[in-house]
């Protein structure tokens, strides 16, 4: 079973906003010139902030803000957040690969930006029960 | 970048109780754009069952990052921060994190290898309550890119 596609818009306001509630000031997350001189194209989203838009998806498809008993991703492409209004988009698809006896659903997720994953081996296992 | 792989099994011991606010879960659901009464609203919490406003999936993250600090900053592990990238990243849930939540971390290090020229750390954090009750359990591989 497939669940429906979330898209996620992602600026330099949300990084920002993120950096402040999450305390990573690591300023590959807001500064050009420090992300380009470490050799990145531009400003990059933190991995945990994609991680979060996708846990979002997964709580959200769950129904349930606390049903989430197992969560984890594989980072492997940087998502480039432009410095314009519009940012970019991630999009999240994710398919039930198993539903168990004792209440549990395992998704597959996959994640991208501009067409190219931004996460592999995304996996989160929610409570259905009850 | 070569990093020692003695440190494997490595335990650290507990860091200083990290207070779980209201306000903080509100904040860091704000800016994930999470909008579900339950991280908000007492009351919505308390109708599912939690004593107060439930955080989102990833804000354990909030509190593992500076707990590995005592890792990273480990001068005889030899990580060198700003080459850091963010590999891998799990939770494993016996419940979600809520405010009021007096939480503890041990870390330990789980794994250390190198290949083709970059470092790989693997932490392993057991969050507890101060009085001891599991809650969550992190692992972060990090990758520490080699020169070149």
């Amino acid at each position: 079973m497939e669940l429906p596609t979330r898209t996620f818009r992602v600026t330099r306001a949300d990084l920002v906003r993120y950096a402040g509630a999450s305390g990573d000031f690591n300023p590959i997350h807001w500064s050009e010139r420090t992300a380009t001189k470490v050799g990145l194209p531009g400003v990059i989203a933190h991995g945990m902030f994609t991680m979060a838009l996708v846990g979002r998806a997964v709580t959200e498809w769950s129904g349930a803000p606390d049903a989430v008993v197992d969560y984890s991703v594989r980072f492997t492409r940087p998502v480039l957040v432009p410095d314009d209004d519009e940012g970019t988009e991630i999009e999240v698809a994710a398919v039930v690969r198993e539903v168990t006896e004792d209440g549990l659903t395992r998704l597959d997720i996959t994640a991208t930006c501009r067409g190219e994953k931004v996460l592999s081996q995304a996996r989160a296992t929610v409570r259905t029960a009850g | 970048m070569s990093l020692d792989p003695s440190f494997v099994g490595r335990t650290y011991p507990p860091t200083t109780p990290y207070q779980v606010g209201r306000e903080k879960i509100r904040e860091f659901a704000t800016a994930i754009g999470a909008t579900d009464p339950a991280h908000h609203d007492p009351q919505a919490a308390r109708a599912l069952g939690h004593p107060d406003v439930v955080a989102p999936p990833t804000f354990p993250f909030v509190v593992t990052m500076a707990a590995t600090q005592q890792i990273v900053d480990d001068p005889d592990l030899g990580v060198d921060y700003s080459r850091v990238v963010h590999g891998d990243q799990r939770f494993a849930y016996t419940r979600p994190v809520v405010a009021g939540d007096e939480l503890v971390c041990v870390n330990a290090i789980e794994d250390v290898t190198t290949r083709g020229g970059h470092g790989f750390l693997t932490t392993r954090t057991e969050i507890t309550t101060a009085a001891g009750e599991p809650v969550v359990t992190v692992w972060s591989k990090l990758v520490v890119r080699g020169e070149g």
